[in-house]
């Protein structure tokens, strides 16, 4: 495979996870932190949370071929097939991880932020901000968390994204088509510089943690 | 985060239109027979073709839900049945090539002395060698299923096993397996070959024929774009494109320039 179209599917698969991450995070990071607040969200909120943890990759790809399907309800969209398609997947997958991460961070300070603003002279109002602003080395690792699934997913990635070259190819649906080939050593190179994006964003994530 | 917004964006805005989205067999794409066709065809109309790589059932699947303008496909069976029911039309035959049954060399059920591919079939079975499957309703899993089924074998076993997948992942399986398979003759000559697996039946055989035709999906997106390729693919230069693809020298295909029998429809 030439150097340019490793950097183009690289690329993608970095934008396409990316995106995916930042989107799933925008609902995901305050429901953490507000079912923190809520005292964990009770035992049901619970369950439902962590069994998104468990949702199968394959069953959401599906879920979301139905409804982009030309013959689905939201086919006049002309979204499958196209990088959105696999955007859209990815921040469902991403979303519990980021929130279930989030909440497990932010849940043991609650008493302790509620204390503080109270001590301030702040409102109950001001709690959910400040938890935040304290729990934000705990969100480096929530949206590692997130990106770290949505950048190696590949059941959903190739139902709503067809594995289409120069389009909706990413890292690992050219693996699963480089081992189809036959061209392992081709696989096992994509494979090395999947780990190595995986790495230098989860790098920079602690990086700017440490701030 | 903020700065890493802005690539997002750009990634955003350089995403390009849509083009024309073809379904079609593992083998075609796998063989780099659209790798030589649709640079040229792009080259020469300036429409962009999406390629999405999936057995034939599948591609005529999607053809039904309208998610895809064209397809390339090679089982007529299947394609006479969508073709009765309007989900494809206007068929175009693009090039043949063969199945062989390929194997292991030391080859257990010794058909390579046979001279028929039914009794071949049913040496396989009669001494229970391994033999993989693609069990995934692509052109090959039908056109093996056929095979069986005019040699009175219903398979079944430990010896019969289904991959599920891909042609070239199946000769993986083969190989790893030491089984027979049913392969079309690109996968074959660019995979199996590589993997040790040996062409043990192949001679000219009308049963073994493997056809592979462009259809049109009726009212699709695309149409006009679809008819473009339809067009592109009859041209001379079309042909002699699929006449020039070779492995170390071996054609892969043979440029039919539309002449063949056309499914009629229904079993045959």
């Amino acid at each position: 495979m030439e150097a340019a179209e490793l950097l183009e599917i690289s690329w993608r698969s970095l934008w396409v996870a990316g995106l995916a991450t930042l989107l799933a995070a925008l609902p995901a990071v305050p429901l953490g932190l507000w079912l923190a607040l809520k005292g964990g969200g009770g035992i049901f909120g619970r369950i439902l949370l962590y069994a998104g943890l468990a949702l199968p990759s394959v069953v959401v790809g599906l879920f979301f071929y139905l409804l982009l399907s030309r013959s689905g309800p939201l086919g006049s969209l002309g979204l499958l097939y196209t990088p959105y398609a696999m955007v859209l997947a990815e921040v469902v997958l991403a979303f519990p991880l980021i929130a279930a991460f989030v909440l497990s961070g932010a849940r043991g300070r609650v008493e302790e932020v509620r204390l503080l603003v109270r001590s301030l002279g702040g409102k109950e109002g001001q709690v959910l901000p400040t938890l935040f602003w304290e729990s934000r080395r705990t969100l480096a690792a929530a949206l590692a968390a997130g990106f770290g699934g949505a950048i190696s997913e590949v059941g959903a990635a190739t139902l709503v994204g067809g594995d289409i070259r120069h389009h909706t190819r990413v890292l690992t649906t050219a693996i699963v088509v480089e081992t189809r080939k036959g061209e392992l050593e081709s696989a096992l190179a994509l494979g090395f510089i999947l780990l190595g994006v995986a790495l230098l964003v989860t790098a920079l994530l602690v990086v700017l943690e440490r701030e | 985060m903020r700065f890493a917004l802005a690539p997002l964006l750009l990634a955003l805005a350089s995403v390009p239109a849509l083009g024309l989205r073809l379904a079609t067999t593992t083998s075609v794409y796998d063989s780099g027979l659209l790798d030589r066709l649709l640079p040229a065809f792009e080259r020469a109309t300036g429409v962009r073709v999406e390629v999405l790589a999936v057995g034939t059932g599948q591609a005529l699947r999607l053809a039904e839900r309208k998610d895809v303008d064209g397809v390339l496909v090679h089982a007529p069976d299947l394609e006479g049945e969508a073709l009765k029911r309007g989900i494809i039309a206007q068929p175009f035959c693009l090039a043949q090539n063969s199945f062989l049954l390929v194997g292991p060399q030391r080859d257990p059920a010794r058909i390579r002395e046979v001279g028929d591919v039914l009794e071949a079939l049913r040496r396989i079975a009669r001494a229970q060698a391994p033999f993989v499957s693609r069990g995934d309703r692509s052109g090959t899993h039908l056109k093996e299923l056929e095979l069986w089924r005019k040699a009175g074998i219903t398979p079944q076993g430990g010896w019969y096993l289904e991959s599920g997948a891909g042609m070239g992942q199946t000769l993986v399986l083969a190989a790893e397996k030491g089984a027979y398979t049913l392969s079309d003759l690109a996968t074959h000559l660019t995979l199996g070959r590589k993997l040790g697996l040996e062409a043990l039946y192949r001679r000219e055989d009308p049963l073994l024929l493997n056809q592979y035709t462009y259809y049109l999906v009726p009212r699709g997106a695309k149409a006009k774009e679809a008819e473009t390729l339809r067009r592109f693919l009859a041209t001379e230069e079309a042909a002699r494109l699929v006449e020039g693809l070779r492995v170390e020298g071996s054609p892969l295909f043979k440029p039919l320039r539309g002449r063949c029998i056309i499914p009629e429809g229904g079993g045959r």
